[in-house]
């Protein structure tokens, strides 16, 4: 059974990759079209090859080889596109004069298909590796020539990813991938699958080690698609980044629908549909810049507490306004953004996600400068309740957090798991129960804010005390109850005739802070301005938290 | 708190001086904001303990009236009954109040406006007087008898002098018998749109269509035609009948050029009365205030003795008792006509107190007990000059303010600046809703010159943070900064005048944009430095950017320039075009204020962003400005990126301001504006 799903989905991979080529040929990019006889810069490289050059004037002019990628002509087509070459993309995300590069001068190994002649050589492949500094945070760094046969993944170029990643594993860095290929490189056939597989198994290896992120700045389908998907954050380009796996022609012959790559793969689609990037900037420039600001909020490797930067907020700011967030009437919505707002460090929250699952909203942010996962239920969609995609975005959020001694604060507002068919038959008991499995087997500091409901199963699953949270906070607007006054009135008091006074006494009963309380689920009823000031002083204190889990090969969390 | 803000400063800004200490403190985010209690009125306090007023007031309004009423009461050892809304519930006056009552939902009709709630409430708590404030009940004479009929004390005037001068033709009527100037005109009582072009005509154009019982510009309407009348009564008569329950109409003659000076008055139940000098009110858009002055630049002290009389002369004709107001208009010859008598505190009176030393509402409240003036007109002093502008939630860039709506998410008021006060309801956290009034506060400043007054008031609002929703803090700021304000030449037609394309934000000179550029620039460095400042031991050493000189690319608009800085201690020193800024301060990330020394001079921006992309949205000289700041590297790649093409909305109608849908005419939804006070 397994042997032959296997089969089938690499035979689905080795089509992908097929697939991707031939809509990279009708565009008339990628590995074709480096058949093109090729400028005067790869006449002279013909040149030197036969001349008797010194071994230093080879050395430079090869590096100055790699640094023109595929050429002046290439590099034009690239800006036409609203694309950045590959090496501007990394002199951008690094700090200045920071960037250190490996392997300048492999080139590819293939000799077939002409490939072997001196004009279809290029130093350094069609990627840019190495390291550098990110606000003087070491980093490794890939990024994808499509200047050089389209981006298109050879061997070398698996090689070259490879060795920059093994390295950081080595050290405790993240490694951060600029994607932007047409796919695999045809002519090298199974090498280049190789290569994919190599890539994958480091992407494996290096998760939960060090955090990597990728960057989708131009088409990446087929298999390429995994590489982003294994890694924890993905985003795109709006506008110029495709993921799929298969593209438009295929699903036309396949599946007889009519879709643009856009609609089936751009930006939009997936951090709002699919939920497979968890972000999109608008051009290469806003993308780059804002990952440098993302960076900064990431540990280097597991090995490493959350980073403290230096911060101007003071820790024990009182926050008034929090006071009145919530409104009187529990049915009425508020923006959970607001609270997080108004108690992070400077109103600095990077989002992730934000337009995906919107009933649950997850991000980084800092408190007292130190780094902090959030994760809040959305009183304003959906009533803030928990669904599979909400379900599976927080726990994937979580898990992150955890591994990487990120503390998480939780902010809960929930009025349960959402009824329904499409979400049963979808299977919202497993993928709600990775949320609750991801809460419960945490172990970085779990700081838990229960802002107004908390009901049902949903309770339990949001970082409740039960699920070893660390210091659980309720406000005085906070209901941990089993279900809503209606819901349970009707069934407490079946066919009692005076349903709204039985309502009046569950309301005086359960609607408040209090039953948790008495029983020790909740630590504090705290006054919401001074939630920032308890949060901040929890944290001073739990940083020297130890907890761990029982041996165990991996867990086995219900994928 | 303030520890922790020296501790921190002096951390990372190795050499500070007292004065810059002193300074951080000053605009550190830290201090405690919007607390109606801590504020200090600038208003005399010579209440007499012995003399015994009520035991309970209950205030019939809401907002900064209501609070500004509970604080007088508190001062003279009154209790204070709120009274609110639903939505209200959590508001300040009522935190404020010793005890609260709920008296219905949001719409004012059901809420500030229900009699029998409030008359319930009155009863509930035992209060022995009512103040009304402002709008709502206040010159409501069916209110004042039902409370003479409880034997509440109404704190205001007498019935028969709120209906004398509540009806705008009996009031004139009164006026010219008291021989008091008044407008030449038609006075008549309005029934259809016909008769109302016919009175109109025989009127001559332009006139002044509004509701008889509605209070200054509240719903008034200039039509210039036939047409514009007929549209003029169908509006008027509406908005009368849904906000008064009164449909009469008044038509009058509308004088072009006019200032708007009025006369305060304070008259007991003994037949004393005395003016307490004028405000100048000129500064109107759509006929609304929006910065008030007293003493005014325009009035001799013959025509302000001349006024008061006459103003004074009406009050006692009508049997005036407690604070009132006489409007006039005034031509460029000083000739002045009696516009109408608003009896009740109007929103404006802080300027007087602040001039004359006199507690209104105290006052109000006294001569409601029946005590006699405590002053004579000798008494009455113009001592220094005073300012006020009223903060709306609204954008000034649409016809000089169209309300806008939302949450303060940040909200801190220039209470620590000298002879500043804030008169205001609301505070961090609370919603401007569609259903009331969009003031945020009325900003009063004052001093001993008008000069000095308008120079703080200038400070006061750089150091106003509003956030959550527009304000008019940036039209504020060209107002009382412009030539012609500052010369005292102002006329009700100013901003029309001054603006005929509409006001279009701060229009920045030279050096000004270099100021705004380099003090974006010093911030977009502050930042990037800080970022590299990961603070505690790491496995892995971070490479320490130690950089001293940047070149960076500023957009502003369409406008890019170059720039270099360099950074010398604490002290950027920002080159471009050839000239050089140097800009000196303790930047504070967190706080929404940014007091900067640029070239010596000492700047309060604020900034209400910075993104990821290098956009920084600043205040300056109180308009936005969104300023985008890239490396020099990325600047010239930036050069690539396509331009996107924005959604296409020529298809999509936008409401420019909330509202209410009140009827669909020809497929045409006309929207209700939202309804203000003056």
């Amino acid at each position: 059974m397994a042997a032959i799903s296997v089969a089938r989905s690499s035979c689905g991979l080795i089509n992908g990759l097929k697939v991707s080529l031939r809509s990279v040929t009708r565009v008339k990019y990628g590995a074709v079209s480096a058949t093109v006889p090729q400028t005067s810069l790869h006449r002279s490289c013909r040149w030197y090859s036969v001349s008797h050059l010194s071994v230093k004037e080879r050395i430079d002019q090869k590096r100055q080889a790699a640094l023109q990628g595929g050429g002046q002509q290439r590099i034009e087509a690239q800006h036409k596109r609203g694309k950045l070459t590959a090496r501007e993309r990394v002199q951008l995300l690094l700090d200045p004069e920071s960037f250190v590069e490996t392997d300048m001068f492999v080139e590819h190994r293939c000799a077939d298909f002409g490939m072997e002649q001196d004009r279809n050589k290029f130093p350094g492949d069609s990627v840019v590796t190495g390291r550098g500094r990110i606000n003087g945070r070491l980093v490794y760094v890939f990024s994808q020539d499509f200047t050089v046969f389209g981006g298109s993944l050879s061997g070398a170029h698996a090689q070259k990813i490879c060795k920059i990643m093994d390295q950081a594993m080595t050290v405790g860095a993240p490694v951060i991938g600029l994607n932007d290929s047409g796919g695999a490189r045809i002519q090298e056939g199974v090498e280049s699958l190789a290569g994919y597989a190599d890539i994958f198994l480091r992407n494996v290896m290096a998760s939960g080690v060090i955090p990597q992120i990728s960057l989708i700045m131009g088409p990446c389908a087929g298999g390429a698609v995994y590489s982003p998907a294994l890694t924890d954050f993905t985003f795109m380009v709006k506008d110029t980044s495709y993921l799929f796996i298969t593209g438009p022609d295929v699903v036309k012959s396949v599946t007889n629908e009519d879709v643009t790559q856009e609609e089936l793969g751009g930006a939009k689609t997936h951090t709002t549909v699919s939920g497979v990037a968890h972000r999109a900037f608008e051009n290469d420039i806003e993308a780059l810049l804002n990952l440098r600001e993302f960076f900064n909020f990431l540990p280097l490797s597991n090995q490493d507490p959350a980073p403290i930067r230096e911060s101007h907020d003071s820790s024990d700011r009182l926050v008034p306004s929090l006071d009145s967030i919530v409104p009187l009437e529990s049915t009425k919505a508020y923006d959970m953004l607001d609270i997080i707002h108004a108690i992070v460090d400077e109103r600095d929250f990077f989002e992730i996600m934000p337009n995906y699952a919107k009933n649950i909203v997850v991000g980084f942010a800092r408190m007292n400068g130190r780094t902090v996962g959030i994760v809040g239920n959305q009183p304003k969609v959906a009533s803030g309740c928990l669904d599979i995609n909400s379900s599976v975005k927080g726990a994937r959020f979580v898990r992150f957090c955890d591994a990487f001694n990120i503390p998480i604060i939780t902010f809960v507002d929930v009025p349960g798991f959402l009824p329904g068919t499409a979400q049963e038959y979808g299977g919202i008991i497993r993928h709600g129960a990775k949320l609750l499995f991801a809460f419960a087997e945490a172990t970085v500091p779990k700081i838990t804010i229960i802002t107004r409901k908390a009901y049902g199963g949903a309770y339990d699953v949001m970082s409740s005390k039960h699920l070893r949270g660390d210091v659980n906070y309720a406000w005085p607007s906070a209901e941990v109850a089993v279900m809503g006054a209606k819901g349970a009135v009707q069934i407490i008091f079946r066919g009692k005739e005076n349903q709204a006074e039985a309502e009046a006494e569950y309301v005086e009963k359960f609607a408040n802070p209090f039953p948790a309380a008495v029983r020790g689920f909740v630590d504090d009823i705290i006054e919401p301005a001074t939630t920032r000031k308890k949060i901040c002083q929890d944290l001073e204190v739990l940083a020297s938290k130890k907890q761990v889990n029982p041996w165990k090969k991996h867990a086995n969390i219900p994928l | 708190m303030t520890l922790w803000m020296i501790g921190n400063m002096a951390a990372h800004s190795v050499p500070s001086t007292l004065k810059r200490l002193l300074f951080a403190v000053k605009y550190s985010p830290l201090q405690s904001r919007c607390c109606a209690v801590q504020r200090e009125a600038q208003y005399s306090t010579i209440s007499i303990p012995s003399e015994k007023t009520f035991d309970k007031i209950l205030i019939a309004n809401r907002g900064e009236i209501a609070c500004r009423v509970i604080k007088t009461c508190k001062k003279m050892g009154i209790q204070t009954v709120a009274v609110h809304s639903d939505v209200d519930s959590s508001a300040v006056h009522v935190k404020m109040a010793d005890e609260a009552v709920c008296v219905g939902s949001a719409p004012t009709s059901k809420s500030y406006l229900n009699m029998d709630a409030i008359m319930d409430a009155i009863r509930v708590t035992g209060a022995q007087a009512v103040h009304p404030g402002y709008g709502f009940l206040s010159e409501n004479k069916e209110f004042a008898k039902r409370l003479a009929a409880e034997g509440v004390a109404f704190i205001g005037p007498d019935t028969h002098a709120i209906q004398a001068m509540g009806d705008k033709i009996e009031s004139k009527l009164i006026a010219k018998a008291a021989k008091v100037n008044t407008i030449p005109g038609f006075d008549g009582v309005v029934k259809t749109a016909e008769e109302a072009v016919k009175i109109a005509q025989e009127i001559g154009y332009p006139v002044m269509i509004k509701a008889s019982a509605g209070g200054g510009g509240k719903g008034m309407r200039i039509a210039w035609n036939d047409e514009e009348t007929r549209e003029g009564f169908r509006f008027s008569s509406q908005e009368a009948a849904s906000s008064f329950g009164d449909d009469r109409l008044l038509i009058e003659k509308y004088i072009d050029n006019p200032r708007h000076i009025e006369i305060q008055v304070l008259a007991d139940k003994h037949g004393n009365a005395l003016w307490l000098n004028e405000r100048e009110c000129s500064i109107q858009r759509r006929n609304q205030k929006v910065v008030e002055e007293a003493p005014s630049t325009f009035l001799d002290p013959v025509t302000r003795r001349a006024m008061g009389e006459q103003a004074v002369q009406l009050a006692k004709a009508v049997q005036y008792s407690s604070a009132g107001t006489v409007e006039f208009l005034v031509d460029s010859k000083k000739n002045f006509y009696f516009l109408e008598m608003n009896t009740r505190l109007q929103v404006e009176h802080p300027i007087t107190e602040c001039i004359t030393g006199l507690d209104l509402v105290e006052q109000m409240i006294r001569v409601a007990k029946g005590y006699q003036l405590q002053h004579t007109q000798d008494d009455i002093p113009i001592n220094g000059w005073a300012i006020e502008c009223r903060v709306y939630a609204e954008d000034p860039y649409k016809s000089f303010g169209l309300p806008s709506i939302g949450r303060l998410s940040q909200y801190q008021e220039p209470l620590d600046l000298d002879k500043v006060r804030v008169d205001s309801g609301i505070q961090e956290g609370s919603d401007i809703s569609i259903y009331y009034d969009p003031m945020i506060s009325k900003l009063i400043t004052y001093g001993a010159t008008r000069a000095e007054a308008l120079g703080r008031m200038e400070d006061a609002l750089d150091n106003y943070v509003i956030r959550g929703v527009t304000h008019n803090i940036p039209l504020l700021r060209e107002i009382i900064t412009h030539p012609r304000f500052v010369s005292g030449h102002i006329s009700t037609n100013f901003l029309p005048e001054v603006y005929p394309d509409g006001f279009k934000g701060h229009q920045l000179e030279a050096d000004a944009k270099r100021e705004l550029l380099a003090s974006a620039a010093v911030l977009y460095i502050a930042a990037e430095l800080r970022s590299a400042k990961v603070l505690g031991t790491q496995r892995v050493a971070s490479t320490p950017v130690e950089c001293s000189h940047w070149e960076l690319c500023v957009e502003l608009g369409e406008e890019r320039q170059d720039v270099e800085i360099s950074k010398s201690g604490t002290v950027y020193t920002v080159e471009m075009d050839g000239a050089k800024v140097e800009v000196w301060g303790a930047l504070n990330l967190a706080s929404p204020l940014l007091p900067l020394t640029i070239n010596g001079t000492q700047r309060m921006l604020q900034c209400l962003s910075r993104d990821a992309a290098g956009v920084i949205v600043l205040q300056y000289l109180g308009t936005l400005f969104k300023v985008r700041l890239l490396s020099k590297l990325a600047a010239e790649l930036n050069s690539y990126m396509p331009e996107k093409v924005s959604e296409d909305t020529s298809s999509i109608l936008r409401s420019p301001m909330p509202g209410t849908v009140l009827y669909l005419s020809n497929l045409e939804i006309r929207l209700q504006k939202v309804r203000r006070f003056v």
